[in-house]
C-alpha cells in the first residue's frame, strides 16, 4: 500500500510541515534594504542641501522677501536696494525663448524620427547623435553661442544680449526635448495607429488625432523638465556674456526692448557673481542662498505646472 | 438586400468592370479579392509563399492553420496594413474587386477606408463612444452636417448590436466599456465608413464565449451587407460561421531553410471539414496537428 501512504503523507503531516515551514528570505531582506539605504542617502543629500540653503538665506528670505525679488546688483551686500529683479527678468526671458524655439523644433524633430524617418543607417546615425548632443558638457554650447550668436549675428541678436543666451539654451536643451518627445511618441500603442488607419486615415490625421494626443502628457512632461534643466545653466551663460558687477538698466518682465540689450544677468549668474563676491563681502553668502531659494521655487513652480498639466491631458486620454 | 454600389474611385485611375468574372468552378458570386501566387517577404524573410485564393462578394471567408502559418499576413495585405512594416514586401497579384492594390497609382488610404479591419485586441481610440464611431466619418469627410454625422453614429452601433447598450452614454470613454462592448464598438467603427469589405483577425480571441457568440452573431446578420474575412484560431468557429475555409500551414523551405507560410486547402467550409482533400489539413482540422 506504498501509492495510499504517500498520498496519505501529502495529504497530512508532511505537507502541513512544508507549508508552514516559512523561513525569513535573508538575501531578499538584505537586498530589499539596500534599495532603501540607497533611496535614503540620496533624498538626505537633497535634504540637507535644501535645509542648508534655506537656512543661509533665511535672513533675507523673511527680512524683505518683496525687496530682494524687485531689487537690483548691488557692490556692497548690506545695500537695501540689493535683489535679483534683474536676473528674474533674465531669466524669464531666456525661459520664454527655450519654449519658442526648443519645444515645437524638438517636438517636429521627433515627431518626424518616430514617424516618418526611414529606418536605416542615416537614420539611426542621426539618433546616435543626437543622445550624444545631449551629453555633451554644456560650456560646448556657450561656445557655440559665443561663436555664432554674439559674433555673426550680433545685428539680430545685438551681441551679448537675451536673444543669445536664450537662443544658445534652446540648442542645448533640444537634444533632450527631441529623446524625450521621441520616448513620448514611441509609447503610443500601435494599435491606435491601426485603428486610425483602419477607417481610411491618413498619415497626418493619424498623427494629429491619436499620437499627439495620447503622446502629449510624456512630450510636456519631458519638454519642461528640460526647460528647468536649461533655466539653471550657468556656464554657457557666462560665456555668452551675462554681466557682472552691476547693470545699468532694469527693465520690467514684460520690456521688449532688454531681449536685444547688450547686458542682461540670469538667476544662476547672479548666484555665481555673489558666491564669488563673498569672499571680500561676506555678506552676499547669505545673499547667494536667498537667490537660489528663488531659482529653487522658480524651478518647482515649473515642474508643479508641467505635473498639473500632464494630469490634465491624461485625463483627457481618459 | 441591395447595397450601393461602390462607384470606382476616379484617383484609381483604372476602369473597375464589376460584371467581369472569374472561371472558378463552384463560382456563386462576384469575386470581390483574387490572390494568384502572392508572396509577402518581412526583409528576407519569406513569411508567405505562393497563396492563390478568391474571396467572394457576402460570404464570410475564415482563414485559419496553426502558429506562423501567415494567415494575419495575408489578411492584413487585404488593406495594405502590412505597409505599416517597413520591411514587408509583397509579391503577385492581388486585385480587390479588379484593382491591382499594390499598384503604385493605388491611394492605401483610399483601400483602407474601403476595406475595413477589427483587430485581435480590441483598440477603442482613448476618446468617447460617440468620437469612436464619429472618428472614421470625420477623417474621410463623409459626414458634413452633425445630425448626418449623428445619423452614422446611431446607425453603427445599431448594426452592431450596441446602441441599446451605449445610447444613453455616448459622451463617456470607449476605454470603460467590456471587452466584447469594446470590440463591437470597434467593428460598429469600422462599419461606420461603410466599406465594403470587413477584415478580422482573430476578433474572438481576448473575448468569453457569450461575448464570441454575440460578435458571431452579429457577423452573420451583417455578411448580406459586407464580405467578411476571418482569420481564427479556433476551427470550430470557422466551422459554424464560414461559408469558405482556407487552412494555411508553415513548411519549411528547403532552399532557406526557413518556416515560410503557405495555403495547403481552399474550398467551402463543409467540404474543408468534412471531406479534405488534402492529408494536411484532415490532421489539423480533426485535431491530430496543430
Amino acid at each position: 500500500m506504498a501509492k495510499a501512504r504517500l498520498i496519505g503523507d501529502r495529504t497530512s503531516k508532511v505537507m502541513v510541515q512544508a507549508m508552514e515551514r516559512r523561513s525569513t528570505d535573508v538575501r531578499g531582506l538584505v537586498f530589499q534594504i539596500t534599495l532603501l539605504v540607497t533611496l535614503l542617502i540620496s533624498l538626505f543629500v537633497l535634504g540637507v542641501l535644501i535645509v542648508d540653503v534655506v537656512m543661509d538665506g533665511w535672513g533675507i528670505l523673511t527680512g524683505r522677501p518683496g525687496g530682494f525679488l524687485s531689487g537690483t546688483m548691488r557692490s556692497l551686500s548690506d545695500d537695501p536696494q540689493l535683489g535679483v529683479h534683474q536676473a528674474l527678468v533674465g531669466t524669464f526671458w531666456i525661459a520664454v525663448f527655450v519654449a519658442v524655439l526648443a519645444f515645437p523644433i524638438g517636438i517636429g524633430a521627433a515627431i518626424w524620427l518616430e514617424e516618418y524617418a526611414p529606418k536605416n543607417r542615416i537614420a539611426r546615425f542621426i539618433e546616435l547623435n543626437i543622445r550624444n548632443l545631449a551629453g555633451v558638457p554644456s560650456i560646448v554650447f556657450g561656445l557655440l553661442g559665443l561663436f555664432l550668436f554674439v559674433k555673426h549675428l550680433e545685428d539680430v541678436t545685438g551681441g551679448k544680449s537675451i536673444a543669445s543666451a536664450g537662443i544658445t539654451l534652446a540648442i542645448l536643451v533640444l537634444p533632450i526635448v527631441i529623446i524625450t518627445a521621441q520616448e513620448a511618441i514611441r509609447a503610443v500603442p500601435q494599435g491606435l495607429k491601426e485603428g486610425a488607419y483602419g477607417v481610411g486615415a491618413t498619415k497626418w490625421t493619424m498623427i494629429r488625432s491619436q499620437v499627439l494626443p495620447y503622446a502629449a502628457p510624456g512630450i510636456l512632461t519631458g519638454t519642461l523638465l528640460s526647460m528647468s534643466r536649461g533655466i539653471g545653466e550657468a556656464a554657457p551663460l557666462l560665456l555668452v556674456g551675462a554681466v557682472s558687477g552691476r547693470l545699468g538698466s532694469n527693465p520690467g518682465f514684460l520690456d521688449l526692448s532688454a531681449i536685444n540689450a547688450k547686458a542682461f544677468m540670469a538667476m544662476p549668474v547672479i548666484i555665481v557673481e555673489w558666491v564669488q563676491n563673498s569672499g571680500r563681502d561676506p555678506g552676499f553668502a547669505e545673499a547667494a542662498a536667498a537667490a537660489i531659494v528663488v531659482l529653487l521655487v522658480f524651478v518647482i513652480l515649473m515642474n508643479a505646472a508641467a505635473i498639473f498639466l500632464r494630469n490634465h491631458f491624461e485625463k483627457k486620454r481618459g | 438586400m441591395e447595397q450601393a454600389e461602390p462607384e470606382a474611385s476616379p484617383r484609381l485611375g483604372l476602369d473597375i468592370d464589376r460584371t467581369v468574372q472569374t472561371a472558378a468552378p463552384d463560382f456563386v458570386g462576384d469575386a470581390v479579392f483574387e490572390v494568384e501566387d502572392l508572396n509577402v517577404y518581412y526583409g528576407d524573410f519569406r513569411a508567405v509563399h505562393g497563396a492563390t485564393f478568391t474571396v467572394y462578394k457576402h460570404e464570410i471567408t475564415a482563414m485559419i492553420g496553426p502558429s506562423g502559418c501567415g494567415k494575419t499576413t495575408v489578411l492584413r495585405c487585404f488593406n495594405r496594413m502590412n505597409d505599416l512594416i517597413p520591411t514587408a514586401r509583397v509579391e503577385g497579384r492581388l486585385d480587390f474587386q479588379n484593382v491591382p492594390i499594390y499598384d503604385p497609382r493605388v491611394d492605401p488610404v483610399e483601400v483602407r477606408r474601403r476595406i475595413g479591419m477589427v483587430f485581435q485586441k480590441p483598440n477603442p481610440f482613448p476618446k468617447s463612444i460617440y468620437d469612436n464611431i464619429a472618428f472614421g466619418p470625420r477623417v474621410t469627410g463623409m459626414a458634413k452636417k452633425k445630425s448626418e454625422l449623428d445619423d452614422i453614429v446611431e446607425q453603427s452601433l445599431n448594426r452592431a448590436a450596441l446602441w441599446d447598450e451605449v445610447h444613453d452614454r455616448m459622451k463617456d470613454s470607449a476605454l470603460g466599456l467590456s471587452g466584447g462592448q469594446q470590440q463591437r464598438l470597434c467593428i460598429a467603427r469600422a462599419i461606420a465608413v461603410d466599406p465594403d469589405v470587413l477584415l478580422m483577425d482573430e476578433p474572438c480571441s481576448a473575448l468569453d464565449p457569450i461575448a464570441t457568440a454575440r460578435i458571431e452573431d452579429l457577423m452573420q446578420e451583417i455578411k448580406n451587407d459586407y464580405t467578411i474575412v476571418i482569420v481564427t484560431h479556433n476551427m470550430q468557429q470557422a466551422a459554424r460561421i464560414s461559408n469558405r475555409t482556407a487552412f494555411f500551414t508553415a513548411q519549411l523551405d528547403s532552399t532557406t531553410d526557413q518556416r515560410c507560410g503557405l495555403l495547403v486547402e481552399y474550398d467551402r467550409t463543409e467540404t474543408i471539414f468534412s471531406n479534405p482533400s488534402d492529408e494536411r489539413t484532415e490532421n489539423y482540422v480533426t485535431g491530430r496537428f496543430g
